[in-house]
C-alpha cells in the first residue's frame, strides 16, 4: 500500500507539470492586459508601457514562465499584480470559506442523496421511486444560480429567516456562520445530489438483484439491516466514486455559488483574477485546485481497499 | 411506548445542543460602534491613489489621505489642508500655510518636507499635474509648514489642480511614501484623512476596512461640504466596503438591510428600489455624472477622414442610446456638446452638427470621404452596464444605414487592451469603441482629458490638433469668468468640428442607500465621498 502511495504521489509530478505550462501559456496567449487595467480608464499608451515594464510583463514569456516556475519550487506562487500581496497569503485568506462551503454541501448532498437512492432503489418503479428520479432530473436542469436566486428570495427576502449573502468566520460564532452557509449548501448541494441520488439507485438496483441479497432476505434480515449493511455496503465503490468526481463539479459550482451567496472564498478570487487578469494569481489557484483533485482521487482509490477487502494494490 | 422514549431523548438532545449553540454564538459587536456597509462599483485591490486613475483607488484616497485644497459642485477650489495662500501680484508664486494639528495616522506631523514631493510624485503620472508641472519653476520649503510654488508663467488652474476631484486625485501622503518610485506601488496606506485603513482587515476582492481617525481635525468653522470641499468628519466609526460582484444580490443586500449603501445599483433594478421600504434612490450629485463618448480612430480609415467622422452626427440619434442605456427619462438629458451640459463653461459651441438626424446623409459623407464598404471594427464590449447596450445600439444604427460593421465581441479588459493599439484594424486595431467619461471631468475644458487632441500623446483614438491643445492653455491662463467662458465655447466648437468622439448624451447614475439609517450623504458627481455620513 505503502508503496503504491508512493507511486501516485509521483506520478502526480508530471501532471502538475503539465497543468503549470497549459495554465501559464493559457494565460499569457488569453487577450487582456493587466497593465491597461491596472493603470485605469485614462491611462496614455505610454503610462500603460510603463505599468507593463514595472511588473516585468514585458519580459520574453518564457523568461516570465522560468521566473515563475523557480519560484514555485520555492514556495512562492508570487505576487499579485494588483493588490501587490503574495498569492500564498490571499489564498490562505479566501481558503476558509471555501472548504466550509465544499463540506458543508458535501455533508448535506451526502446525508440527503444517499438515503434517497437507497428509497428510491427499495421501492423500485413505486411513486417513491418517480420522485426522487424527478428530483434528480430536475437537479441536474436547474443552474446552481437560478437556485440560489429562489432561495434567497423565498428564505431571505420573504420569510426573512436567513441572510441574503455573506460570510462570517466560525471564530466569531458558530451560528452566524452556519446560517450563512445554509442556503448557498443548498444551491450548491441540489446538482450534486442529483447525481449522487442517481448513481446510489443504479448501483443499489444491480446489488439488490444479486443472490446473496435473496439469502439474506430469506434468512429473515430486516429490510432495514438488508439495504444498509449488505447492500449498501457492496454498492458503495460507484458511489464513492461519483463522489470524489463530483469534487471537480463542486469547483466549478463554488464559482457561482460564491458570486451569488458573496462568500469570499476560492471561487470568488478566481473570478476576479480572470477578469482582471492577475496572471500570479489565476496560475496559483489552479495549480492548487490540480493538486486537489489529483489528492482526491488519490483518497478515493486508497478508499475502495477498505470498502472491497478483494482490492489490493 | 420505547418510541415515545427515544423521541424523548431526541428532543431533549436536540434542546441541548440548541442551548450550546446559542452559548458559542458571536456575542454581538459592540452596540454602540457604527459601521457603514457600502458596495461600491469595484473592490479596492489598488492602494496606492498615485499609481492608477482607477476610480475605485481614488475613493480610497480620498478616505485615508487628504488633499491641500477640494473643488467644490461648482469646481471652485476651496482650501483643505491649506489653512491660508497667498498669490503675488503677477500670479507667478503661491505660497502656501498648512493648518496646524495635521497628522498622520502613524502620528507624524504632516510637513512641508511631505508635501512636496507627493505633488511631485502625483504630477509625474497625472495629465492635470504634468500641465501644471510644465509651468512650475521651482517648488520648495519655506519652513515645517509653509512652501512656495514659482510659475514660469502665471497659469491660472493651480488651485483648481490641486483641489481636482477627479483620478489620480493629488494627495499628500509621507516623505517616505511619496519618494516612491510612481510607477511602483507603495506598500503602506498611511494617510492624514478622516479615515485610517485597517490592513490587517484588508481582504483584496472581498473586504476593505477603515476606522475613524481619532486625531483628525476638521477645518474649523463647521463648512458645510461641498463635493471635496468643507469641514470632513467621520460620521461613523468604521467604513466596510465590501464588495459584492452580484449585482442582484448586492440590491437584496441592501433591501434586507443587510448593506446600508450601494454606489452604482443597476439600472433595471431602479423601479425595485424606488417600491423598497427604507431605501432612498438619489443623484450622485448636482452634475450629471456619466456623458457617453463614441470614440474614433483617427489613424485609419475611414476615421483620419474629418468627412468620415462627422457622418458620425447624422447617425447617432441620442435618444436611444439613452433610453437602452438608462431607460427612464427622468435619469438622463440629451446633451449636443462636449462639455457637460447644464455646468458653468457648457454652450451650444458647435452643437449644430449634430442636429440633422439623416442616416442617409451620412452614408453619403461616408462615400464622399472616399468609403468603399471596407469593414469598419467596432470593439464591441459585451460585459458592461452601460457600454454594452449603448454599443449594440451604434452598431444597429450603423448598420441600417448601409455602413459594413464587423462587431468584435470582447470583454471589457480586452476592450482595454486593445484599444491601446495603434495598428490597422484588419491586423489587430480598431475603428471604433465605447466609453464613458465623469461627468464632472468633462465639465471643466482642461480636466476634460477627452477634449484634448495632442496626436501621440493623446488617448484612444489619438485625435491631432494642436489649436484645441493651444485653446486648453488659453483656458488655463485665463483670468476672468466670461474670458474662460468663451474660450471653452471656441474650443467646444473646434473639438466637434474635429470630432474628437461623438457624444451619446448624459445621465446620472443613481446611488442607493438605507434613509432609515443614514443622513449626511455628500453630493459628489466626481468619486463618491463617505465622510460625513451618520448613521442611526
Amino acid at each position: 500500500m505503502t508503496a503504491y502511495i508512493l507511486r501516485r504521489l509521483l506520478a502526480t509530478i508530471p501532471v502538475m507539470g503539465v497543468v503549470a505550462v497549459f495554465v501559464f501559456f493559457l494565460l499569457r496567449f488569453a487577450p487582456g492586459d493587466p497593465a491597461a487595467i491596472i493603470a485605469g480608464e485614462d491611462a496614455t499608451v505610454q503610462q500603460i508601457a510603463a505599468v507593463r515594464a514595472k511588473l516585468g510583463l514585458d519580459r520574453p514569456v518564457l523568461e516570465q514562465f522560468a521566473i515563475w516556475v523557480w519560484g514555485m519550487l520555492q514556495g512562492d506562487f508570487g505576487t499579485s499584480i494588483f493588490s501587490n500581496m503574495p498569492v500564498t497569503r490571499l489564498i490562505l485568506q479566501r481558503l476558509e470559506p471555501t472548504l466550509a462551503l465544499t463540506l458543508s454541501t458535501l455533508l448535506v448532498a451526502i446525508l440527503l442523496a444517499i438515503p434517497l437512492g437507497v428509497l428510491a432503489a427499495a421501492r423500485s418503479r413505486r411513486l417513491s421511486d418517480r420522485l426522487v428520479m424527478l428530483f434528480a432530473v430536475m437537479g441536474f436542469a436547474c443552474p446552481v444560480f437560478l437556485v440560489g436566486y429562489v432561495l434567497i428570495y423565498v428564505f431571505a427576502m420573504k420569510l426573512g429567516w436567513l441572510p441574503v449573502q455573506g460570510y462570517v468566520p466560525i471564530s466569531q460564532g458558530i451560528w452566524a456562520w452556519a446560517e450563512r452557509l445554509i442556503l448557498p449548501s443548498l444551491a450548491l448541494g441540489i446538482t450534486y445530489m442529483a447525481l449522487i441520488a442517481r448513481i446510489t439507485r443504479a448501483s443499489m438496483l444491480e446489488v439488490l438483484a444479486q443472490d446473496y441479497i435473496r439469502t439474506a432476505n430469506s434468512k429473515g434480515l430486516t429490510t432495514g439491516r438488508v439495504l444498509l449493511l449488505h447492500a449498501l455496503k457492496n454498492a458503495s465503490v460507484p458511489i464513492v466514486t461519483v463522489i470524489g468526481i463530483g469534487i471537480a463539479l463542486l469547483i466549478s459550482g463554488v464559482v457561482i455559488t460564491e458570486t451569488v451567496f458573496n462568500i469570499p472564498g476560492l471561487g470568488r478570487l478566481t473570478v476576479d483574477a480572470v477578469l482582471k487578469r492577475d496572471y500570479p494569481i489565476v496560475q496559483g489557484l489552479i495549480i492548487v485546485f490540480a493538486g486537489v483533485k489529483v489528492l482526491v482521487n488519490l483518497l478515493i482509490d486508497i478508499s475502495y481497499v477498505f470498502l472491497d477487502p478483494r482490492i489490493r494494490y | 411506548m420505547r418510541v415515545m422514549k427515544d423521541c424523548l431523548r431526541v428532543a431533549s438532545l436536540m434542546a441541548a445542543g440548541a442551548a450550546l449553540i446559542a452559548s458559542v454564538s458571536a456575542t454581538p459587536a459592540s452596540s454602540q460602534e457604527k459601521v457603514l456597509r457600502a458596495v461600491l462599483h469595484a473592490d479596492v485591490r489598488v492602494l496606492d491613489p498615485h499609481w492608477t486613475t482607477a476610480t475605485i483607488a481614488g475613493i480610497h484616497g480620498m478616505l485615508v489621505y487628504d488633499t491641500l485644497f477640494g473643488n467644490n459642485s461648482q469646481l471652485e477650489p476651496k482650501p483643505q489642508m491649506v489653512d491660508r495662500y497667498e498669490v503675488s501680484a503677477d500670479r507667478l508664486t503661491y505660497t502656501f500655510t498648512l493648518r496646524d494639528g495635521l497628522k498622520f495616522h502613524d502620528g507624524q506631523p504632516v510637513t512641508s518636507k511631505d508635501v512636496i514631493p507627493s505633488l511631485r510624485r502625483w504630477a509625474a503620472k497625472d495629465g492635470v499635474g504634468q500641465r501644471l508641472f510644465s509651468f512650475v519653476k521651482s517648488f520648495e520649503a519655506v519652513d515645517a509648514k509653509t512652501f512656495r510654488m514659482e510659475l514660469t508663467k502665471p497659469y491660472g488652474m493651480v488651485l483648481e489642480s490641486l483641489g481636482k476631484t477627479g483620478t489620480s486625485v493629488p494627495i499628500i501622503m509621507r516623505e517616505q511614501d511619496a519618494l516612491t518610485d510612481p510607477n511602483t506601488q507603495i506598500k503602506e496606506a498611511i494617510g492624514s484623512g478622516p479615515f485610517r485603513f485597517a490592513k490587517d482587515q484588508w481582504v483584496p476582492g472581498s473586504k476593505a476596512v477603515y476606522l475613524k481617525n481619532p486625531d483628525y481635525v476638521p477645518r474649523p468653522g463647521n463648512e458645510p461640504a461641498s463635493f471635496f470641499a468643507g469641514s470632513k468628519f467621520a460620521g461613523v466609526d468604521r467604513i466596510e466596503l465590501v464588495w459584492i460582484s452580484d449585482a442582484q444580490t448586492a440590491m437584496q443586500a441592501l433591501i434586507n438591510g443587510e448593506i446600508d449603501f450601494y454606489e452604482n445599483p443597476n439600472i433595471d433594478f431602479y423601479p425595485i428600489l424606488e417600491q423598497a421600504k427604507g431605501v432612498r434612490l438619489a443623484p450622485t450629485g448636482e452634475i450629471d455624472s456619466h456623458q457617453g463618448m463614441i470614440r474614433l480612430n483617427h489613424l485609419h480609415p475611414p476615421f483620419n477622414n474629418k468627412k468620415a467622422r462627422q457622418a458620425m452626427y447624422h447617425l447617432v440619434n441620442q435618444e436611444d442610446f439613452l433610453r437602452a442605456v438608462v431607460g427612464d427619462p427622468k435619469y438622463y438629458s440629451v446633451c449636443h456638446g462636449l462639455i457637460t451640459c447644464k455646468t458653468p463653461f457648457a454652450s451650444d459651441g458647435g452643437s449644430q452638427l449634430f442636429k440633422d438626424h439623416n442616416p442617409k446623409k451620412a452614408l453619403q459623407m461616408f462615400k464622399e470621404a472616399g468609403y468603399n464598404g471596407e469593414p469598419i471594427v467596432i470593439l464591441a464590449t459585451t460585459d458592461h452596464n452601460t457600454i454594452t447596450p449603448a454599443t449594440q445600439v451604434l452598431i444597429q444604427a450603423m448598420r441600417e444605414a448601409g455602413l459594413n460593421v464587423d462587431a468584435q465581441a470582447m470583454d471589457w479588459g480586452t476592450t482595454v487592451t486593445r484599444r491601446a493599439k495603434k495598428d490597422p484594424p484588419a491586423q489587430g486595431g480598431w475603428n471604433i469603441f465605447v466609453t464613458t467619461t465623469g461627468g464632472m471631468n468633462a465639465s471643466h475644458p482642461v480636466l476634460h482629458t477627452w477634449i484634448g487632441a495632442a496626436c501621440d500623446k493623446g488617448l484612444f483614438g489619438w485625435p491631432c490638433n494642436d489649436k484645441i491643445e493651444a485653446l486648453r492653455n488659453d483656458f488655463a491662463f485665463a483670468q476672468t469668468l466670461e474670458e474662460k467662458k468663451r474660450i471653452a465655447r471656441d474650443l467646444q466648437a473646434l473639438a466637434m468640428d474635429e470630432v474628437v468622439y461623438v457624444p451619446f448624451g448624459q445621465w446620472n447614475q443613481l446611488i442607493a442607500y438605507r434613509s432609515d439609517r443614514l443622513s449626511g450623504f455628500v453630493p459628489n458627481t466626481g468619486l463618491v465621498v463617505l465622510w460625513n455620513i451618520e448613521k442611526k
